[in-house]
């Protein structure tokens, strides 16, 4: 590290003086994003909102524009995104903005619901426990997508969700596939029905913002490519 | 609000198919309007082919081959990814798509010119 | 805004033309060495059925395909609004087809 000090502007909403503020802050060798969002709100000003819980990568509440890309800010090193010696943070695109950094997340989850992002089960408490292979294809297509945090940053990357409000979006509709293919789920058919909406996977143009963005590695992409082909076997009549 | 860092291979493939997509749609009424002429009047079909010996239109002509290829091979890449489960080979087909486009549009010109 | 129906007819739609470009493109690289004129043209396709069914098909499949392609990028990127979506997809397959058919009926049956 050469200098002592970034340039950091955070964009503002309700705007303040600028539409965003500009802030000098303390240069560490390791320092995430999160961490320098925290120390503006800690030392510099303490009206700054944005949100975040775990800190390490788990809950997906921190992701945040930083320099135009959306990234998950409490695993995102400073020095690895710094350009020329600034930060440029603003709030996730794609979404209403309620203050600052915090952005309002009811699209997405409502989305997640819509899309049938729940778990239809069959068994009760008194039953045996569904046995699952876990080496059978279904279970590793399943296990592909499973470790989702909700952060949302492939909602925030894609260009269809830009264009089309109605698009369900990466994140809930590769817990749609999933879903399809858990053993344990017994709704296929209502699966199928909620992505095959005008909102539906078939309004995915496969760009892949949402594969390479995603800070998990995780491949909504290829897990929308899987719908739309088990949209069209059912069509079909083959599933 | 700042836009998203797009430099990725897919993104860009996405972008050119929906941009010669659009081309190809708009190129179109022209198209048929021109060979439509032939219905009623040859001799104004041949006085507007004889633009086609200018070397800006070749020129044009090349651009639309182009077009015509790259949405070929871009939908074949489309196709190939969306109905056969195959991880993770698109960057290869994105780039291939736009190689065999180029190809296949600079046979034309060189027979054009 | 896509919905299942659309997205088949969009892609049936391009397996359909699939060869239908491939041939294009080769009569492309064909047709224009020493230049087009109508007569070359015409005494290619006029009278044959052959080039009749094949360029009609292939205007068919191109209007739906070209409609479709533009009720998506009207939609994304010009903001019109779904409810005026299914008048303009249908509008530009059948302005599409009607014109493609036209010129179709020009070079294979022809007054001239």
């Amino acid at each position: 590290m050469t200098a002592t000090s970034l340039t950091v502007r955070i964009q503002r909403t309700p705007a303040t003086v600028a539409q965003a503020d500009t802030f000098d802050v303390p240069a560490h060798e390791h320092q995430t994003v999160l961490d320098v969002v925290s120390w503006v709100q800690q030392h510099a000003d303490p009206t700054l909102t944005y949100r975040f819980a775990c800190r390490v990568g788990m809950c997906g509440s921190c992701a945040m524009m930083v320099n135009g890309v959306p990234r998950w800010t409490c695993r995102t090193n400073v020095n690895k995104v710094l350009r020329d010696g600034a930060l440029d943070i603003a709030p996730l695109r794609n979404f209403p903005v309620i203050k600052d950094l915090a952005v309002d997340m009811d699209p997405f989850f409502d989305k997640w619901t819509e899309a049938e992002g729940q778990h239809h089960g069959s068994r009760s408490r008194d039953e045996a426990i569904a046995p699952v292979d876990p080496d059978s294809p279904d279970r590793a297509a399943a296990n592909a997508g499973i470790e989702c945090i909700n952060c949302s940053v492939c909602y925030a990357a894609c260009d269809t969700v830009a264009g089309n409000s109605d698009y369900l979006g990466p994140a809930a509709l590769q817990r749609a596939w999933t879903l399809l293919n858990d053993a344990r789920d017994t709704d296929r058919d209502g699966i199928l029905d909620a992505v095959s909406g005008s909102g539906g996977c078939h309004n995915c143009h496969s760009m892949g913002s949402c594969t390479a963005f995603c800070p998990v590695g995780l491949d909504p992409m290829s897990a929308i490519a899987g719908l739309k082909r088990a949209t069209m076997r059912r069509a079909w009549g083959k599933g | 609000m700042k836009r998203p860092a797009r430099t990725h291979a897919l993104w860009l493939a996405y972008v050119l198919h929906r941009v010669s997509g659009l081309g190809l749609a708009l190129f179109l009424p022209f198209h048929f309007l021109v060979l439509g002429l032939a219905l009623n009047d040859a001799d104004r079909l041949d006085t507007f082919l004889t633009l086609t010996d200018n070397p800006l239109v070749k020129v044009a002509e090349f651009g639309l081959v182009f077009l015509l290829a790259v949405h070929f091979f871009g939908g074949l890449r489309l196709l190939a990814l969306e109905f056969l489960p195959w991880p993770a080979r698109h960057k290869t087909l994105a780039a291939g798509a736009v190689a065999v486009s180029f190809l296949i549009s600079g046979v034309f010109f060189l027979q054009a010119v | 805004m896509l919905d299942m129906r659309l997205y088949l007819a969009q892609r049936l739609t391009a397996l359909l033309m699939a060869p239908f470009v491939l041939i294009h493109l080769g009569v492309m690289i064909y047709a224009i060495q020493g230049g087009l004129t109508a007569a070359e043209i015409l005494g290619r396709t006029q009278g044959s059925a052959l080039w009749f069914l094949f360029y009609g098909g292939f205007v068919l499949a191109a209007g739906i395909h070209g409609a479709i392609g533009l009720r998506v990028i009207a939609h994304e990127w010009l903001g019109v609004p779904k409810s005026a979506l299914p008048l303009l997809t249908w509008g530009t397959a059948l302005g599409l087809i009607a014109l493609g058919l036209r010129a179709v009926i020009a070079v294979t049956w022809g007054g001239a």
